[in-house]
């Protein structure tokens, strides 16, 4: 199961293995996780970005430019996780089906890679390509934020490891996961944003999991270990969000977006933090996102869906029906 | 058990809703969490109650009802007194976002109340907290008419 780490050799890999019995689950979340993302799996070629074709051709020349330098810099951190990220917790796994789930997610993650590839090859010249994953490797800001984890992902402390691929998993991806959303809410590239939601979903789950791992982890721990991890977790997302800042106004600011992009951080941040069992930082006044945005992301999440919001007044209360077992297995 | 609690809700072992729970700062009677186990017994409700559950971004809905919410909410009389629904969720799961919260809300024929991501912002508790104070006195003043 867990491995014992000495000084001389890095945890790169586990020294020992077990067979793996998955009718003795040590911690159930594993198997709910593991069903999960096996449910969730998807290939990008079963969307059909093709009929994107005709509205990229609407979008402008430093559209188009921005599109792909954002898509270049997802699939870099797609790479990072899938390659080094994801593989990098397994020796620190609390549970045998954790070492499984991460497999899962690491395979993912190089999915989640690969579709960008398809996204560029169906919409864009190969010159461009590669002019946007030249820009990806010359983007000091994108460069800092990958070295930054990726130093945390070669050292030896799986905690910090943890809250690294959190932070990953629900905040530093969306400076681009942004761009797709806006062009998905004024009805561009709407295959394409179905793509890039699967991919929204599956880090969801991946952040979720590797962020309660984190605080079952934790238990373990000293009060006084407790306290450097927590001020450690808020020193890396401080640290991440100003250069997540830096890298949003390279992107964004030819076309005016920062300000309502850096909105989509900071309510993207708070999320990181709940997922590693922290309470949010940001007020509401800044995690404000445009309501286009949250409605691209999720048709249902604005307010006037809730009963104690306002709208709710009107609402009828009818009369409950009998239920079976059955009528809940939709 | 019977449970005379007015929030009724369920939380896996991430306890994410629970500490939603805890921030809203009731008494210990007035919530009851369900059991995590659908083979322990369910909890029998006593009085009128609110139910909160979370959502685990099943797609297009299937399945994401938590087993144990529907243990317990195929007992008759815990429905008969079913008054409305609180969803927890993720909009990342798109139009899954708190969708058992809104299952439950549709065939049960009750007001879906809010909804809140992971465990909840300050923010959130607090418009739980005063919507779900004012909710119980609107029904109290329905009950008295």
């Amino acid at each position: 199961m867990t491995t014992s780490v000495t000084n001389e050799t890095p945890s790169t890999l586990l020294s020992h293995v077990e067979a793996i019995n998955w009718n003795r689950l040590p911690d159930e979340k594993d198997g709910e996780v593991w069903n999960r993302l096996v449910n969730n799996f998807w290939l990008p070629e079963k969307v059909p970005v093709s009929n994107d074709v005709q509205s990229w051709a609407t979008l402008t020349e430093e559209e188009k430019t921005l599109t792909m330098r954002v898509f270049t810099g997802l699939t870099l951190l797609d790479t990072i996780q899938g390659t080094v990220g994801a593989v990098a917790l397994i020796p620190h796994s609390l549970t045998q089906h954790e070492e499984a789930v991460l497999t899962n997610i690491a395979f993912m993650e190089s999915v989640h890679a690969k579709s960008y590839s398809q996204i560029f090859s169906t919409l864009c010249s190969t010159k461009d390509i590669d002019d946007a994953f030249r820009w990806s490797k010359e983007n000091p800001n994108l460069q800092r934020k990958a070295q930054i984890v990726m130093d945390y992902y070669h050292g030896q402390d799986g905690m910090k490891k943890r809250v690294a691929s959190t932070i990953l998993e629900s905040f530093l991806f969306y400076s681009g996961f942004y761009l797709p959303m806006h062009w998905s809410s004024r009805a561009k590239l709407t295959n394409t944003a179905d793509i890039i939601r699967l991919i929204i979903r599956d880090e969801a789950v991946h952040g979720y999991y590797i962020g309660y791992k984190y605080q079952r982890a934790l238990e373990l721990e000293t009060e006084e270990r407790r306290q450097e991890l927590k001020d450690y977790t808020f020193d890396l997302l401080f640290e991440l969000y100003e250069n997540e800042v830096q890298y949003t106004h390279d992107l964004y600011d030819g076309v005016g977006l920062s300000e309502d992009v850096k909105k989509f951080l900071h309510y993207n941040a708070n999320k990181a933090l709940m997922n590693l069992g922290y309470e949010a930082m940001f007020p509401s006044d800044v995690t404000n996102v445009n309501p286009a945005i949250l409605s691209a992301l999720s048709p249902n999440a604005d307010e006037n869906h809730d009963f104690f919001s306002g709208s709710g007044s009107s609402y009828v209360i009818g009369k409950a029906v009998e239920t079976e077992d059955e009528d809940w297995d939709f | 058990m019977r449970t005379s609690a007015q929030l009724i809700y369920f939380s896996s072992v991430s306890n994410n809703t629970h500490r939603f729970v805890e921030k809203l700062g009731l008494p210990e009677e007035a919530t009851a969490r369900l059991p995590l186990h659908t083979h322990s017994e369910t909890l029998y409700a006593t009085e009128p109650f609110v139910l909160m559950l979370p959502t685990y971004g099943a797609d297009g809905g299937h399945g994401s009802v938590p087993k144990q919410v529907i243990k317990f909410l195929n007992v008759a009389s815990n429905r008969a007194l079913l008054r409305g629904v609180i969803g927890a969720g993720n909009t990342n799961f798109h139009d899954s976002y708190c969708i058992a919260g809104d299952i439950v809300a549709q065939k049960c024929k009750v007001p879906h109340l809010y909804r809140f991501e992971l465990m909840g912002t300050q923010e959130d508790v607090s418009k739980v907290h005063k919507g779900l104070e004012e909710f119980w006195k609107q029904q109290s003043s329905l009950a008295a008419a």
